[in-house]
């Protein structure tokens, strides 16, 4: 624990710069940078950085010629143009694939080796990687409770902590490189298989360059016993985040994983693709909750990551159940559906949402729940916030095939606009193929209201607090979803996020 | 305590509708005045002028308590500086628990007055405490601010933030309206708990009735946004058996 040691002393010195450059950053709180040397694979994209990629991370030769599948058929195919977004023109041939801090050449052994700036990196983001640290500021919390931590920085894992205590328990949880490494088979049956790499045009990039990103394996009956967690960091300049995920549940077993992300503030914007897959076998039950504050750009605009994610759940047997939690309030440019494919009979899935777009912010969001079993059952929360001059789209699919009969839906989505230069919009889709099944949908667009924000403020409270309150209160029955840690968290963020938005 | 002078004030959005037109008004420390008035006369917009509602421009005059001016101050100065303003019609905040809101306003009052923040059970025993004696139960403190409360529940929980934030100088908006006999009592017990020496009353009603209960040192008549008449509480027995229409009169001749 020597380099966490002089981690913290060094932390005083540099509180100054942290501060100053937090001002010029205006609200978003991770905008600083690490000063670094990196190692960069040269820009652009071609089979031979795929190549480099996959030789830098020793991969074998299967997934070698995954990778270059999924790039061939990436070329053939075209950006998605359906969702309510105005994306800028993205030359793929000006961005960096690959980033690694120098330091980690040689890959350390435990996380006491890891380069002290990286570690201090994460320190400033309050995120624990000591083993005996909690995250902080938990209220009400009985007994201390663990949560591991894999941190992602750029394109590489640097660590995950409390390995041992779970391989215990039989929980694998390390970086999806690690994992090529040590468990290929299990990568090699699970790979792909819920997000195959043609799915979309991102899902295809991303497979053919995915760099770092988490997986995890439960195995049957087994109650992991902390809360898992990945933070990722992207901190090179030019350089794309793709990272991939992977969450398998055996039967019977249970997880709550946590994701979160910041990024520098920079006047560029920034490309982050990447791939979550979950698979979920019988009466197996998988909880992912998303915090996801990627630097949004700055009130003009300018800067900001283009997040363009594909998240999916199979719920490949019966009763398996998944609950997608996500807090979108980063990002200028948000393209991301967590879906549930409710396959397996009596399978169930959820999706909550807080999509927050303050500025000029985008937001396209939502999910699919795709009705495949006999009694399946799912449900959705949307509460989408916009301020400034933003656009929040919730976008998400209902359907039910012929043979899922007997199961249900239940779609809630409320827009909230502050301000009146935003805008709010709700899409849905709706398929149902069988007559014993049943879809209920709900749509509310509110504003907030000024007699609220005065009763608050003839209460003592400032307007910021006031919009915090409100909005909190709007969101809330997403917030109580997510694991207590997050919801302070979170409950924090969307504070932060509207900054500015009133007055 | 409160010093009012020569008040005017117009609506924002148009300038011809002048609402207040030169109001004075003084009261003292502990005292207790009641303003009646017909309707459209201007009372309810003296309460938002005076607790910073935005929608109004104050063209003339002052407003200052305790000498520190009031008109200058955002909303959550003046509540922090001890002005309380409780709503006729008191604004629900869904997703919110009362108790929740309750903590967040005592808190940042505090905070504003450089007051240490009340910790998380002492404020838990304080607020159960006052709600005991206003009758309200552990679910409404539960519940969101207003929301589903009923027109007495609304009332009670008004009284309940004014007993948490001990202001000084407290506006009653109304407070009767809506309100049966019974739930009528309760408040106003609840506001004659709240009577001592360092804190006063600015209460706004129609009816004499509420004043039975809360029992005024002054009462002043308003119409067309300034005082027309003032005296002791039979001012108000008076507008209760003939009306305002002698009182207009004799104040147009």
């Amino acid at each position: 624990m020597a380099a966490l040691d002089e981690v913290q002393l060094r932390e005083g010195v540099d509180r100054e710069t942290v501060e100053t450059v937090q001002s010029m950053a205006g609200t978003y709180k991770h905008g600083w940078e690490t000063e670094i040397e990196m190692e960069f694979a040269p820009k652009g994209l071609n089979e031979d950085i795929v190549r480099l990629i996959s030789e830098k991370n020793k991969e074998p030769e299967w997934l070698l010629e995954w990778r270059l599948d999924a790039y061939r058929r990436w070329l053939s195919m075209e950006s998605p143009d359906w969702a309510m977004l105005n994306i800028p023109e993205i030359d793929y041939q000006e961005q960096y694939y690959y980033a690694k801090p120098k330091s980690m050449a040689e890959k350390p052994k435990s996380l006491d080796d890891v380069d002290p700036k990286l570690l201090e990196t994460y320190a400033k983001l309050g995120i624990p990687l000591k083993e005996q640290m909690l995250l902080a500021g938990v209220e009400g919390a009985d007994e201390p409770r663990k949560v591991a931590v894999d941190a992602v920085f750029d394109s590489v894992s640097l660590g995950t902590t409390f390995q041992k205590e779970l391989a215990a328990a039989g929980v694998i949880f390390c970086s999806i490189s690690e994992a090529v490494q040590k468990h290929p088979e299990l990568v090699k049956k699970y790979l792909g298989s819920v997000v195959p790499q043609n799915d979309n045009y991102f899902a295809a990039l991303n497979s053919a360059v995915f760099s770092d990103g988490s997986f995890v394996y439960i195995p049957a009956g087994t109650r992991c016993p902390m809360e898992l967690s990945t933070y990722f960091r992207i901190n090179a300049e030019n350089t794309g985040q793709f990272e991939r995920t992977l969450i398998v549940a055996e039967k019977g077993s249970y997880v709550s994983y946590l994701e979160g992300c910041t990024a520098p503030k920079r006047d560029t914007n920034q490309l982050h693709a990447a791939v979550v897959e979950i698979v979920i076998l019988e009466d197996a039950e998988v909880k992912y909750s998303t915090v996801q504050n990627w630097f949004p750009g700055d009130e003009n605009g300018k800067g900001g990551i283009y997040n363009f994610v594909t998240k999916r759940a199979d719920c490949r047997e019966a009763r398996a159940k998944v609950m997608w939690t996500q807090v979108e309030t980063g990002s200028a440019i948000t393209w991301k559906y967590p879906s549930c494919i409710l396959r397996g009979d009596e399978a169930q899935g959820e999706f909550y949402s807080i999509a927050i777009a303050n500025n000029w912010q985008q937001a396209d969001t939502g999910t699919k729940m795709v009705h495949l079993g006999k009694n399946t059952r799912s449900r959705i929360v949307s509460k989408g916030i916009s301020a400034g001059h933003a656009q929040n789209t919730y976008r998400g699919l209902v359907s039910m095939h012929p043979k899922a009969s007997n199961s249900r839906n239940y779609t809630q989505c409320d827009s909230l606009l502050i301000g009146d230069k935003c805008g709010a919009h709700t899409v849905p889709y709706i398929e149902v193929r069988n007559a014993s099944s049943r879809v209920e949908h709900e749509a509310t667009t509110s504003k907030v209201d000024d007699d609220q924000l005065f009763y608050c403020r003839s209460r003592g409270m400032d307007e910021e607090e006031a919009v915090a309150l409100v909005v909190n209160g709007f969101c809330k029955e997403v917030l109580q979803e997510l694991p207590m840690e997050f919801a302070m968290e979170a409950q924090a963020l969307v504070a932060i996020s509207l900054e500015g938005s009133v007055g | 305590m409160l010093q009012i002078n020569n008040l005017h004030c117009e609506l924002e959005d148009d300038s011809e509708v002048k609402i207040l037109k030169g109001l004075s008004l003084t009261i003292n420390a502990g005292e207790v005045h009641a303003i009646m008035g017909p309707n459209g006369s201007g009372k309810s917009t003296l309460s938002y002028v005076l607790s910073g509602r935005d929608g109004y421009t104050v063209t003339d005059g002052s407003a200052t308590l305790e000498g520190a001016d009031l008109l200058e101050m955002e909303p959550e100065e003046r509540a922090a500086a001890g002005l309380f303003l409780a709503f006729q019609y008191p604004v629900e905040i869904p997703g919110v628990g009362n108790m929740t809101f309750l903590r967040t306003a005592v808190n940042a009052q505090r905070k504003a007055r450089g007051e240490e923040e009340l910790s998380a059970g002492d404020f838990l025993k304080l607020v159960r405490a006052k709600a005991k004696e206003l009758q309200i139960d552990a679910d409404m403190l539960k519940r969101p601010v207003n929301v589903g409360f009923s027109g007495g529940e609304k009332k009670r929980n008004e009284i309940l933030q004014m007993a948490m934030l001990e202001p000084k100088m407290c506006i009653l908006d109304e407070t009767d309206s809506g309100l049966d006999v019974d739930a009528m009592k309760l408040v106003s017990d609840g506001v004659n708990a709240l009577r001592d020496a360092g804190r006063s009353f600015l209460v706004i009603t129609h009816y004499q009735r509420l004043l039975n209960h809360i029992k005024p040192d002054v009462v002043h008549i308003m119409s067309e946004g300034r005082i027309i008449k003032t005296g002791g509480p039979e001012l108000a027995l008076e507008v209760e058996e003939n009306g305002y229409a002698d009182l207009l009169a004799e104040a147009a001749a």
